[in-house]
């Protein structure tokens, strides 16, 4: 589903990602792991088409296209969605409002018909009730005003509704309690089929606790320095970061 | 009370700023390349600037007291009347163009404008709506404003005025069943002249400022509206202006009188075809609320604001006034101005009754060339008046948008409240945004407060609508809509639809 080769990418001239090479296939959970400043939201921004970055070298192929050349907003209509590590506010657009605009526009993308208010009011409420998110919350202005669970919830919410085919995860779980952490799980979880794949970025295991990955890579210094399977996030949580040292310098 | 406490030329004195005088402006070429997703979203054609060809009743011209005994005597005026037009062209004599405002044009020339352009009626007296030109019906009609009785908007009741006079006025017979007068400004002139001459210039004097005094002399049209003691307007009223001649300057009055108890809301929109010379559109709109009344008045003004390089469009320097003579009555001004190369109105409320109200919500957008130079004034007189300003200035382009407003709290309006908010979007990096607010307190009991903000629409926004499949036009859209929510949802609900709409046009390919 989605093939990175080589992938470079800087910001102000200071190259961040430095060569990563990364392969996922329909129906698979990756996560991306590694401490803070090693350059995995901007590996998560650059495959959402953020242009602060610029890509230098390197090839991204998804679903067989060239991904770098499509604009952000046509990434999104193929089925990319990216959960913020930090969403957005929008004053005065209701929460509602925006999440119908985003799903009709890629439901048109794939000659579906749109929902109309009252279709789109039942389906999100099936799904604020599979993350126990207050109904409220679909009334008021885009992020406005909610506190930092309730943005992150609000990300998987939408990642929900929108049923996109690769989903990225950019530090979801970070600020959020324990419970927060499962709800978001159970959201991803709920996502999780043959025909998708998820990519979590975290920092922390514990959130693999509850999506249990099939592969595990660590980003060191802009570069994937190890990959293997569920027992590498295990194996980072006790070890921290700091042995990867020596290997990344080689 | 003196007038210059709160007539629109008094923005000017004492205020320790100087203003650059009128120059010409400098036209810079347009960029040749986009550059942000703002700029490339802000560049769309007008959709209104057609031209219809009707046979045509043109006066010389130029101004002189013979051109104002001529738009008298065709309108076939009563001598109060041309008495008050000719003391308001002598008092204008002596009067000078503000050039206190934060806009730069060339000099108008008051000769070289015609006065009086009007489509030639097909049969003396009033006309009914089968002796209108058929142009002239098609004309409204491709505006979105229907005449015939048959395709009329449902509850809303429409004075179509084209060029210097109102061409026909829907659903007249019906309010009228309720006592609610609803006309033209002329035909009220014949039909109800104690009601005029007491109130007209009674808000807006002849003298208020030059702009006021030349309206006063030369006003050939307009609308008319009373609504009596206790009824309540069961239809939105609304006039369409419509400038369609060459070479000619818009004039017209609006006087709404709301009595005891009574509720009315009223529209206004506009439109006028491209050309490359500017027009000028002088306007008076008087307000008059006594007790317990309420007067709600919406304004989407889309006159054409000129092309991309800033040739053409429309000067509108319009005078807007509410009175709300009686207790607790309240006079709210809801404005979406995306038109006219020069905007300058300063809505205001004059609050005397005791306990009224008086509220200014506003949306001012200028994009390309466009300037804009607006705010309210809110004077309040009475015990407990209490006032609200909401100001959303949207700036794209090379769009200079500036916020000017006073709030003047007398020394007997013990207990008056205001609160203003004045808040500032910009849309690329050659617009601006400026902000003058004046408070005048006079009375230790009162309250004031005030608060403003500028931001530049983020990237962040832009990019996480995006991220959710939104087209770079819908997300700049979406993001300036809902920061003129607050706004918009004081407007009638047919018009909030078509504010929304407008705003997406007057800003298509702004961002890049």
């Amino acid at each position: 589903m989605l093939e990175i080769k080589n992938l470079r990418a800087s910001v102000d001239n200071n190259e961040i990602l430095k060569g990563i090479d990364l392969s996922i296939r329909a129906g698979e959970v990756h996560a991306i792991m590694g401490p803070n400043g090693s350059g995995k939201s901007t590996l998560a921004q650059v495959l959402a088409g953020r242009e602060a970055f610029a890509v230098t070298a390197g090839a991204v192929t998804y679903q067989g296209r060239d991904l770098l050349a499509m604009p952000p907003e046509e990434r999104a209509r193929e089925g990319i969605f990216l959960a913020f590590q930090y969403p957005v506010e929008i004053p005065g657009v209701s929460n509602l409002y925006f999440v119908r605009t985003a799903l009709n526009t890629i439901r048109k993308q794939q000659g579906l018909e749109e929902l109309d208010a009252m279709d789109f009011l039942a389906l999100a409420k099936e799904k604020m009730k599979l993350l126990g998110i207050d109904e409220t919350l679909m009334g008021r202005p885009v992020n406005e005003g909610f506190s930092g669970g309730e943005k992150k919830r609000n990300e998987i919410l939408q990642m929900l509704v929108l049923e996109p085919k690769l989903a990225i995860l950019d530090e979801t779980d970070s600020g959020l309690d324990i419970d927060a952490v499962r709800i978001v799980a159970d959201g991803v979880n709920a996502l999780r089929s043959a025909e998708r794949a998820i990519l979590v970025v975290t920092h922390y295991q514990r959130l693999l606790n509850y999506i249990i990955p099939d592969h595990v890579h660590v980003l060191y210094n802009g570069r994937l320095v190890k990959s293997g399977d569920k027992n590498l996030a295990l194996e980072l949580e006790e070890k921290g970061y700091s042995w990867l040292e020596q290997g990344a310098a080689a | 009370m003196k007038e210059t406490m709160i007539s629109d030329s008094s923005m000017q004195a004492g205020r320790g700023r100087s203003q650059a005088p009128a120059v010409e402006r400098e036209l810079k070429p347009p960029g040749t390349r986009p550059e942000s997703a703002v700029e490339e979203f802000v560049a769309q054609d007008y959709k209104y600037g057609f031209y219809t060809e009707v046979e045509q009743e043109v006066i010389p011209p130029g101004l002189n007291e013979d051109i104002i005994r001529l738009i008298s005597s065709k309108k076939g005026e009563a001598k109060f009347m041309l008495d008050w037009r000719l003391k308001s062209y002598r008092r204008w004599l002596t009067m000078e163009e503000p050039s206190w405002q934060n806009v730069h044009y060339l000099p108008i020339d008051y000769q070289k404008i015609i006065y009086y352009a009007a489509p030639k009626p097909k049969a003396p007296g009033p006309a009914s709506l089968e002796e209108v030109d058929p142009e002239i019906i098609r004309t409204f009609e491709k505006l979105g404003i229907p005449l015939e009785e048959q395709k009329r908007l449902a509850g809303v009741a429409v004075d179509a005025v084209f060029d210097s006079v109102s061409v026909a006025t829907t659903f007249k017979e019906k309010l009228a069943e309720l006592g609610i007068i609803f006309c033209s400004f002329s035909e009220a002139v014949q039909q109800h002249p104690e009601l005029v001459e007491k109130y007209l210039g009674s808000v807006v004097p002849h003298s208020d400022n030059f702009f006021a005094a030349l309206n006063s002399a030369v006003f050939s049209d307009g609308s008319f509206c009373y609504i009596p003691k206790g009824v309540r307007c069961p239809m939105e009223l609304s006039t369409y202006f419509r400038i369609n001649a060459r070479d000619t300057g818009q004039f017209e009055r609006t006087l709404i009188i709301a009595e005891v108890g009574s509720y009315v809301s009223y529209l206004v929109g506009c439109t006028a075809p491209m050309r490359d010379s500017n027009q000028l559109h002088a306007a008076v709109v008087e307000l008059i609320a006594l007790d317990h009344a309420q007067i709600k008045y919406s304004t989407i003004q889309n006159w054409y604001p000129g092309d991309k390089q800033g040739r053409g469009g429309i000067y509108n320097f319009v005078t807007k006034r509410g009175k709300c003579l009686g207790a607790h009555s309240k006079i709210s001004w809801t404005q979406v101005e995306t038109g006219s190369a020069i905007t300058w109105k300063y809505p205001g409320c004059i609050l005397q009754g005791d306990h009224s109200i008086g509220e200014f919500y506003s949306v001012a957008l200028t994009n390309n060339y466009q300037q804009a130079d607006t705010g309210t004034k809110m004077i309040h007189i009475g015990r407990n008046t209490r006032s609200t300003i909401v100001s959303k200035g949207i700036s794209a382009g090379h769009g200079q948008n500036t916020y000017r407003g006073l709030v003047k709290i007398l020394k007997g309006a013990t207990g008056a409240r205001n609160y203003s908010q004045c808040d500032s979007l910009l849309l690329g990096d050659k617009c601006g945004a400026h902000t003058f607010p004046y408070l005048e307190v006079k009375n230790s009991s009162s309250t004031v407060e005030h608060e403003a903000s500028t931001s530049k629409i983020g990237e962040d926004q832009i990019f996480y609508c995006r991220q959710r499949g939104l087209s770079n036009e819908d997300a700049v859209s979406m993001i300036v809509n809902g920061f003129c929510r607050q706004v918009f949802k004081e407007l009638p609900m047919e018009f909030a639809v078509e504010a929304h709409k407008l705003l997406g046009v007057s800003l298509e390919g702004s961002v890049g």
